[in-house]
């Protein structure tokens, strides 16, 4: 059994969890996949982008969330999916709407940049092949050719800035980037920041759109793509292995202390998060892990999320250093289920441990090479190891 | 801890032990200071493209420094990476740093010339917006891990921890003009949170490029005033009329004050308070009552546990948009009420431009040299005053004057507002 921590008013703990993944929107077709005998069938889009498949967007009402049809054409689709999971989030923790809560809430985003304008980068392209002057002819289509609210659409940092627009939360904005880091940052400054007294309640999270060419490429220009088709995520083939996600995800945190004082209900309570990068031969990623996981106590009621890429080498590396270091627990791991988002993977893995522990669910393997679970879990452990660089793991356990 | 090393609320005190500073007006905070304080401009005419058929043709770009590879990812972390040696030295600190590093850095995107390079290895299009289908293509038969560290967010962090060994895992921050102050603010938290005793504080933005211009063009936020470059930015006058783009970079050391006296340190200032306030008014214009700004300065003297009189200086955002100096002037009037016209106000960016993502940074250094130096840098092309912002703007020349306390402004698209309150050391 996983040991009983006490309780204190500054535990940092979730009361909210917004989660949009291609299995569907909103907490309650996660919950009933975390709580089925048998995981879903994968629900994987391999002719859009052939030969890259992707785990797409779920079919979306925007307007569930953004109620304006004029903020719902500011926005791309990644911004889009941010704030409504936002909306989620914030709905499920009961503070939607509250203009008090949120115009005190604080906010944490874990960004990437929103898409090109594939048409316009390709007609810039195809009339410099036949040009020398590249340089005046991108003055000249640039000038003519951009659409000037494209821009506000790509800023990093115009996803927390759509959410102040359309939720009014309005206490703090950041935005944070870096690929996974982004997200595994976000989490623990919003964690230190709570456990320090530095803020009672605060929106974090992330979102990415998978279904876009310009990502595409940021993957295969190390040719890190699973090609032509879905395979199990513990035994991806050798060439690439990683299949792009569109998720959001979304968490209302706050101190014990915040959410009991307004009889929030209590997911779960984050009891430790930590990130950190550097070399990972000989052994330095495992000799980090090592010391990131060293809260989590290894038990059969214990279920380890895991956000890997997918790639072989770092996947057989961070599963063999989960079956050694947590023996007794059950890996599951949700990419190869909902696939892999980047800057929003490591919030997307504690939204599915938070529901986890919430519901009490008895999480079924995702894939053939995990065991089953002995009795409900008490404790989830969130690991995230970026495909270039950075990883990140957070301890949680049930109320 | 000893209570000479707490603050108001009990929290450890956060001194600046180092710093260091680039702009266009050169590389240092020695040369930047001088030109600064002699009313100097680094607005130049732009050379690293060519601007015909724009609008805009002027810059504070940093053209000074070398680079394996004319970027944006390469000039920001040269930048970033000299601002921080300077730093470091100051604070006389070798080894590695074993604090974390919180860097403002541009969102960057792909350069057109590595677009053009893909393309040119690519197969012909076979029908009209098929470029990237055909990059993918490219990169199938050969991989690029160039262009896939080129375009990563995370990739200036990660040289910088490298190169200075900095402690966990670095958090690369954008909250558009206001990241500068963001990541101070980041760093003086992780100080009080008891986390660290030191955190390297790092901005740095050298991202100008003529899609970056063009895009700032086209929601007429630049000034077009093109002849003479060194005139186009005037702050706070009736005739301003949009900000000039410009680079830069700056790094501060933080330190709780106990960790800096105790291994013998010169402090060079404190950082007292951070405030901050989200604008939920729209995506590039602030409130029109000022709001959130004057929310954002309220909190910064409250975490600082000053009141208003405690500010001698205040070092203004002042992009000289006609927007920004309006809304920037209702809320210090609103903050500091009559005795606003007796508080000179400044803005650095009449001189080095609008650095965007390091400007917070860059202005801090300049607001702590300030209060180090009793110099107050002018505001210059400061010919026609706006008779509705009635300001102390130390008008084109310096001025002697010794200050104790300043505050600093940072506000940005995406309804970003930080300010920053500093002291002069002893707190």
């Amino acid at each position: 059994m996983s040991p009983v921590k006490p309780k204190s008013p500054n535990d940092v703990v979730i009361t909210g969890v917004g989660i949009v993944t291609s299995q569907g929107v909103g907490i309650e077709p996660h919950v009933a996949l975390l709580s089925a005998d048998k995981a879903p069938d994968v629900i994987v889009e391999t002719e859009r982008f052939a030969p890259y498949p992707v785990h797409p967007l779920p079919a979306i009402d925007w307007s569930q969330q953004i109620a304006k049809r004029g903020d719902q054409r500011q926005m791309e689709n990644w911004q889009r999916l941010g704030v409504f999971s936002a909306g989620l989030a914030l709905d499920d923790a009961g503070l939607k709407d509250d203009l008090e809560a949120c115009g005190s809430m604080d906010m944490i985003v874990a960004a990437g940049g929103g898409e090109r304008d594939i048409n316009v980068d390709s007609l810039i392209v195809d009339e410099a092949l036949k040009r020398n002057d590249r340089e005046q002819l991108l003055n000249e289509k640039l000038t003519t050719e951009l659409r000037p609210t494209l821009f506000l659409a790509q800023l990093s940092n115009l996803l927390a800035g759509n959410i102040s627009i359309v939720h009014k939360v309005t206490g703090s904005s950041r935005t944070f980037m870096g690929e996974e880091g982004a997200g595994i940052s976000a989490i623990e400054t919003a964690f230190a920041r709570i456990k320090a007294g530095q803020s009672t309640h605060t929106l974090v999270g992330g979102a990415f759109s998978a279904e876009r060419l310009d990502m595409i490429l940021l993957i295969e220009a190390i040719q890190g793509h699973a090609l032509d088709g879905w395979s199990p995520i513990w035994s991806r083939p050798e060439s690439g292995g990683m299949i792009l996600g569109s998720v959001g995800a979304f968490l209302v945190l706050e101190s014990r202390e915040h959410a009991e004082a307004r009889n929030a209900r209590i997911y779960a309570t984050i009891d430790d998060i930590g990130g950190d990068r550097g070399k990972r031969d000989d052994g330095k990623l495992e000799a980090r892990l090592e010391t990131l996981a060293a809260k989590a106590a290894d038990a059969a009621d214990t279920v380890v999320f895991s956000g890997t890429t997918g790639f072989p080498d770092l996947a057989a590396r961070e599963k063999a250093f989960v079956e050694a270091k947590l023996p007794k627990a059950a890996l599951r791991g949700y990419s190869g289920l909902v696939g892999h988002g980047l800057e929003a993977q490591f919030p997307l893995g504690l939204a599915f441990a938070a529901l986890t522990l919430g519901s009490g669910a008895k999480v079924p393997p995702f894939d053939p090479a995990e065991k089953s679970l002995a009795s409900q879990p008490k404790t989830a452990v969130v690991t995230t190891i970026g495909h270039a660089r950075g990883e990140g793991v957070a301890v949680l356990s049930a109320e | 801890m000893s209570d000479a090393y707490k603050d108001h609320l009990g929290r450890p005190i956060i001194a600046v032990t180092g710093m260091g500073v680039i702009t266009s007006l050169g590389q240092g905070v020695q040369d930047n200071w001088s030109a600064l304080t002699s009313g100097t401009s680094g607005i130049h005419k732009i050379t690293r493209f060519p601007t015909e058929g724009l609008s805009t043709k002027i810059s504070g770009t940093v053209d000074f420094i070398e680079l394996p590879a004319a970027n944006a990812v390469e000039r920001s972390y040269a930048m970033a990476r000299e601002t921080t040696l300077e730093a470091l030295a100051q604070a006389g600190m070798s080894g590695d740093f074993n604090g974390p590093l919180f860097l403002a850095a541009p969102p960057i995107e792909p350069e057109w010339s590595a677009r053009f390079e893909l393309a040119d290895r690519s197969g012909p299009s076979e029908k009209p917006g098929d470029a990237y289908n055909r990059f993918l293509a490219a990169m199938r038969e050969r991989p690029d891990p160039v262009f896939h560290e080129a375009v990563m967010f995370g990739s200036i962090s990660e040289r910088l921890s490298d190169r200075f060994g900095t402690r966990g895992l670095p958090v690369t921050l954008s909250t558009a003009c206001a990241s500068g102050a963001t990541a101070i603010q980041l760093g003086v938290e992780a100080i009080r949170q008891g986390r660290t005793d030191r955190a390297l504080t790092v901005a740095t933005d050298g991202s100008v490029s003529a899609e970056a211009l063009i895009r700032f063009a086209l929601l007429s936020a630049l000034s077009t005033q093109n002849d003479p470059p060194e005139k186009a930015s005037k702050p706070f006058t009736k005739d301003r009329d949009g900000f000039v783009i410009a680079e830069g970079a700056a790094t501060l050391v933080l330190e709780s004050l106990e960790a800096a006296v105790a291994r013998g340190a010169r402090v060079y200032g404190i950082l007292k308070g951070c405030g901050e306030k989200a604008d939920l008014f729209h995506r590039t214009r602030s409130s029109p009552d000022g709001g959130p700004a004057i929310a954002t300065i309220r909190a910064a003297l409250a975490d600082a546990g000053i009141d208003e009189a405690g500010i001698g200086y205040i070092n203004a955002h002042g992009t000289s948009t006609p927007e920004n100096d309006k809304m920037e002037y209702l809320s210090m009037s609103a903050v500091f009420g009559e005795k606003l016209p007796s508080i000179p106000v400044s803005s650095n960016k009449s001189m080095i431009g609008h650095t965007l993502t390091a400007a917070g940074a860059v202005e801090a250094v300049f607001s702590l040299q300030t209060m180090l130096t009793g110099t107050l840098p002018p505001t210059i092309n400061y010919q026609n005053p706006d008779p509705a912002i009635v300001l102390d703007v130390v008008p084109n020349v310096k001025r002697d004057s010794q200050v104790t306390g300043v505050l600093s402004n940072s506000f940005g698209f995406g309804g970003q507002n930080a300010s920053l309150v500093m002291t002069a050391e002893p707190a």
